[in-house]
């Protein structure tokens, strides 16, 4: 896995999805997320309106279906909950193909299969259209605590060195023809955990003392994130906007 | 346990969100103390090692294996605040760079994950301490209850959540048992990797412990006399 982790789902491109500022991307996409959550469930036609929203937010951002389309199988162990709903769940039972399921369940594993593949989808466009450090520098200019966002550059900096020390252990370990097999194992594989809590910890300290000593006052420098103009905004709007549009037809529509 | 979008309904989910920022705004205040203002890479490496950690699978039962949260394990390494915290950025990271784990569902995951593991787990580490014996070994027991307990906690949290804003009709009753079990399973898991984790990291530096800096005696620096001069020289 190595290098692909701290680059995310970034997919490097040009176009008027990658130039949107991160802030500006990170609220039209929570925005529109939450107006497919707000959709009643029963509302079949309104997922059909939000999926084109997606499509259309895809090809803006001239990204391969086929890119997005792997990036959905992280959802999988939910599409198994989901697909065991209408076995469990209570309310009316109803026969369909000659097994008998509960109509509620059927009902919410829809809910949860539309629901969850229009977010990660959404959030799919997001991570790929932007940079990691970026996303970061967006959620610092959206108020969220300076302290979380330089954990979360020092994290994403050396979680490849660590992940990387983690598998050089593992081979180190497999080439002295020992895998992991039960709990009883766990002491070794601990052990290495354990290593690498030190090894990253006192790798920390001499990045800190490094920084220290180039003049860091516990701020990280603005490297020149891009502030936002009206028609950043306007632009970005057009997702979230339509998507509550929808939700709010949906809503209207059920009552 | 990255809900994902739709499991949990909007306003719901909103709430879960404000309870979130709620819980990390106390913790930012709380690692300040823990930490000195500047030491934010220590903490962003111990982020990157929970990051890595949870990578870490054991097999459970039954060919499934479950995943390290990691909650408790941080705060008794780097401490409750700055251990939380590291948790959550990891969750936002995953949400945000990986798309795992919903976005209208970050603040019911943080609550359930970040949260709860390490309000649970930290003070019960802290209260095992009094009444475990001052060593290494002792240490290790509390590590492992705390981090036992502290999942299936963590997974009533998410029930809890579940019967307010849940989407699906799913009887209360089975849907607790049916996690608690998974979780109790999970627990045993977490607990046998944080207890051999924090021993390992207290048999080589057991001043980077937080959880028991004023518990444990810090062993005396010993001088030993070189070995005899005559090998491999020249």
């Amino acid at each position: 896995m190595g290098a692909a982790h701290t680059r995310g789902l970034y997919r490097p491109g040009s176009g008027p999805v990658y130039a949107l500022p991160a802030h500006v991307k990170i609220v039209a996409v929570v925005a529109f997320v939450f107006a497919v959550v707000a959709t009643p469930a029963t509302a079949f036609p309104a997922f059909a309106l939000h999926a084109g929203l997606i499509l259309i937010a895809v090809r803006a951002a001239r990204l391969p279906a086929g890119f997005v389309l792997r990036r959905l199988t992280v959802e999988l162990p939910f599409v198994a909950f989901a697909l065991a709903l209408p076995f469990f769940a209570a309310g009316e039972r109803i026969v369909v193909y000659g097994l008998t399921l509960s109509e509620p369940g059927l009902v919410a594993a829809w809910n949860i299969l539309a629901k969850g593949t229009l977010g990660v989808a959404a959030a799919v466009v997001l991570a790929a259209t932007t940079r990691p450090y970026a996303l970061l520098e967006g959620l610092q200019r959206l108020r969220v605590p300076s302290i979380m966002v330089q954990i979360a550059t020092f994290m994403l900096r050396y979680a490849d060195l660590l992940t990387d020390d983690l598998r050089r252990m593992r081979i180190a370990r497999e080439s002295r023809a020992f895998t992991a097999r039960h709990l009883g194992h766990a002491r070794i594989v601990a052990a290495g955990a354990g290593s690498l809590f030190i090894r990253g910890y006192e790798r920390g300290e001499r990045v800190h003392l490094a920084m220290l000593s180039r003049g860091y006052t516990g701020t990280l420098p603005d490297t020149g994130t891009v502030p936002a103009t009206r028609r950043d905004w306007l632009f970005a709007a057009a997702l979230p906007l339509l998507g509550a549009l929808i939700a709010a037809g949906a809503l209207l529509g059920a009552a | 346990m990255h809900a994902p979008d739709g499991f949990i309904d909007g306003p719901t989910s909103l709430a879960m969100g404000a309870v979130a920022a709620a819980g990390l705004a106390v913790c930012v205040r709380g690692a300040r103390a823990e930490l000195d203002e500047r030491a934010a890479p220590r903490a962003g490496l111990a982020a990157a090692f929970v990051f890595a950690a949870q990578m870490i699978n054991f097999p459970v039962a039954g060919g499934t294996s479950g995943h390290l949260l990691g909650g408790t394990l941080a705060a008794i390494l780097v401490g409750p605040y700055t251990g939380a915290l590291c948790v959550a950025v990891v969750l936002i990271v995953q949400a945000l760079l990986f798309a795992d784990g919903g976005l209208t569902a970050l603040g019911t995951n943080i609550t359930t994950m970040a949260l709860i593991t390490t309000l649970v787990g930290y003070p019960l580490f802290r209260q095992l301490l009094r009444v475990l014996p001052r060593t290494r070994g002792g240490a290790a027991v509390g590590a492992f209850i705390a981090a036992l307990v502290s999942v299936p906690c963590s997974a009533l949290a998410f029930v809890a959540v579940y019967a307010v804003g849940g989407t699906a009709p799913i009887p209360i009753g089975t849907f607790l048992t049916a996690m608690g079990a998974v979780h109790v399973l999970i627990g045993i898991g977490e607990g046998v990797i944080t207890a051999l984790t924090v021993s390992a990291v207290l048999a080589v530096r057991p001043d980077l412990v937080y959880g028991v800096r004023d518990r444990l005696p810090v062993p005396e620096l010993r001088i030993r006399p070189a070995p005899a001069p005559g090998h491999g020289e020249g």
